[in-house]
């Protein structure tokens, strides 16, 4: 049973239309991602279901009961906010403590489920200290007890980990991640992070411009994008996008402005026979470019690239080259290639490209 | 490197004894009208004036307080306190209301402020006609209320400032761990602006302390507060220097005492490292 169900959902801010009507069921222990650029609506959507803002059209319910206008402390939910939220005055074991006193919890209840929050996130021996006492990833550690002391239903992340650094960042992902692999509750998590979203979530929402683009698996999402702003937004170096002709000489071909002719796969014939002739936008992504050697297996195609810039990051290289005018990246071996200026044979894996109509931005196949 | 370290103690000292200057010049007053208050009348009166009174005697104290002239000091507190909470508790929840939902649109908060600019002498003779009407003359409603109305817009400017700086996540945090809005602004709210609330407190304490003119026309003899019991002491012949002094000390001791213990509420920043960024 679907533990949030939200259906047709707008939300306005004066003129500013933030939630363009999104319909969303989220399953009982998922961990799911709302992910997008700033302003998409995702943090208005996680308010929302907060109770923090109302919604000015639609529903959203909780455990099948309508929550329009329920406030947010009888939602059972917790929540967990990006700039931690602590309350300087009180020290970390009060600041653990305060939903369960607003609550009116027995005083003799609290101590033990405080200690069992912090032992559970290794922040036991800073109870009696202040916020101003600690660090960023320790107030983020507090301000993930609080929820987790809760005992609440639902689990709300808005942007947790943005204020910490890189190394942080990674540490807590896994902690979030593990936290609720343990608690085993609903989590909904914002972020504009898409390596959180890929790493963290059951399930991404990919939201754009106050609606959702597309939902699904991380990996669905990856590798069966319905659009091009979904094969762009996910991945890192991001998709290169190169804008073509389908040719139809004998077998499915892709040209590109410049005459090369990348030869596409007899398995991808079905979906393009409408598109013969018809302007094309050809999505790769880095990591479907390699070095060619010797025989190239079935679907792949060489091109010989002039390499313009290289990018070392240990385990793999980025190269950039141009293809047909298009500044394309790939993803190679960290020792395929050590210079700009060198000329190499790539080999394009044509099974895997992504084909998007330019006028829709809709992936064709 | 010798010379430098010198200059700078020579600026030091300068900078030093400039302060000191400053400081025994305004104090000079303070410490005349104290000492006024222990001389007999003939020490008052000598020339050339006597710099500090031959003993220290309380006899101009024991007067005020045998005539119950005194109880004039108790009248400015009952005034002053009571105006005080009042303005502070109606103000802090309005300025809640006008940050939080921008109650009354963008400019009801200028509007309000606006009101504390009204010259008193410009209203103080309409008032004293309704007062005299609704039977509030010489009464403690009647000042306190009057007081309270000169004071809530300066509480609620000052407070909706404070309120503006709270960050709006933890009063967020605090609506989904539980809290209803009245818990919101008790346990979120009043200790995040806790120096902001207690400076508002002494401000608006001071000012009805201090304040002459609606008193003077408003009250008689039944709520008579210290600031009018003083001019009393104005004769057409002849001042009671004494009477003047040692009353004017039993005014200032309160404010000497509150300003002591809420000194440290003056200087702002409770709320440093309550969020990032």
């Amino acid at each position: 049973m679907a533990d949030l169900k939200i259906t047709g959902l707008h939300k306005y801010y004066g003129s500013v239309h933030a939630v363009k009507g999104v319909d969303l069921e989220i399953p009982a222990g998922e961990f799911t991602v709302l992910v997008g650029q700033s302003g998409c609506g995702k943090s208005t959507l996680l308010r929302t279901i907060a109770g923090l803002e109302d919604a000015d059209q639609g529903n959203i319910e909780i455990g099948g009961e309508l929550m329009n206008h329920v406030l947010p402390r009888d939602r059972d939910i917790a929540m967990v906010f990006q700039n931690y939220a602590l309350y300087p005055y009180l020290t970390v074991f009060d600041n653990i403590a305060f939903g369960l006193r607003a609550r009116k919890t027995p005083a003799a209840e609290i101590e033990p489920k405080v200690r069992r929050a912090a032992q559970m996130l290794a922040i036991e021996p800073l109870l009696g200290r202040y916020p101003r006492q600690l660090s960023g990833g320790q107030l983020q550690r507090v301000a993930i007890g609080r929820a987790v002391v809760r005992n609440a239903r639902m689990y709300l992340f808005d942007e947790p980990l943005s204020n910490l650094d890189a190394q942080l960042r990674d540490e807590m992902r896994g902690e979030i991640k593990r936290l609720h692999q343990e608690l085993g509750k609903t989590m909904i998590y914002v972020t504009h992070d898409q390596i959180e979203a890929m790493t963290m979530a059951d399930r991404i929402v990919l939201l754009r411009d106050g609606k959702i683009e597309q939902a699904g698996a991380p990996l669905d999402l990856y590798e069966r994008p319905a659009t091009r702003y979904v094969a762009g937004f996910l991945g890192s170096p991001a998709m290169n996008f190169v804008p073509a002709q389908l040719q139809d000489s004998g077998a499915l071909a892709v040209q590109l402005a410049d005459g090369t002719l990348l030869a596409l796969p007899a398995s991808r014939n079905d979906k393009l026979a409408g598109w013969r002739g018809q302007p094309i936008t050809l999505g790769v992504r880095p990591e479907h470019i390699t070095r060619a050697s010797g025989e190239l297996r079935q679907g792949l195609v060489r091109h010989t690239a002039l390499i313009e810039l290289v990018q070392p990051t240990g385990s793999r290289t980025y190269a950039t080259f141009r293809l047909s005018g298009a500044e394309v990246v790939a993803e190679l071996q960290a020792h395929d290639v050590s210079q700009p200026g060198e000329t190499i044979e790539l080999a394009i894996d044509m099974n895997r490209v992504v084909l998007i109509d330019p006028a829709t931005e809709l992936v064709v196949s | 490197m010798n010379s430098l370290h010198g200059r700078r103690r020579i600026r030091l000292s300068l900078r030093l004894g400039a302060a000191v200057a400053i400081t025994l010049f305004f104090l000079f007053p303070i410490y005349w009208l104290f000492m006024i208050s222990f001389k007999t009348p003939d020490e008052i009166f000598s020339y050339p004036p006597k710099w500090y009174p031959g003993q220290l005697q309380l006899g101009n104290y024991a007067v005020l307080f045998k005539d119950g002239d005194a109880t004039a000091v108790w009248h400015s507190l009952v005034v002053a306190g009571g105006s005080t909470l009042i303005a502070m508790f109606l103000g802090t929840i309005c300025a809640y209301s006008l940050a939080r939902f921008k109650t009354g649109g963008e400019h009801l908060a200028n509007w309000i402020i606006s009101q504390r600019m009204v010259p008193p002498i410009a209203v103080v003779f309409p008032i004293f006609l309704l007062y005299v009407w609704l039977g509030w003359v010489d009464t403690y409603v009647g000042v306190i209320l009057l007081y309270t109305a000169f004071n809530l817009p300066y509480v609620i400017w000052m407070m909706r400032g404070y309120i503006l700086d709270i960050p709006l996540a933890l009063e967020d945090s605090a609506l989904v761990d539980g809290c209803t809005r009245w818990q919101v602004i008790w346990r979120v709210v009043f200790p995040m602006c806790r120096a902001g609330l207690f400076a508002t407190a002494i401000f608006t304490f001071v000012f009805a302390w201090n304040e002459f003119l609606f008193a003077l026309v408003l009250t008689r003899t039944e709520v008579v507060t210290y600031t009018v019991q003083v001019t009393f002491y104005f004769g057409g012949q002849s001042n009671f220097w004494a009477k003047i002094s040692a009353m004017s000390v039993l005014g200032t001791l309160p404010i000497f005492i509150v300003v002591a213990f809420m000194q440290r509420y003056l200087v702002r920043g409770i709320s440093l490292g309550a969020v990032k960024g």
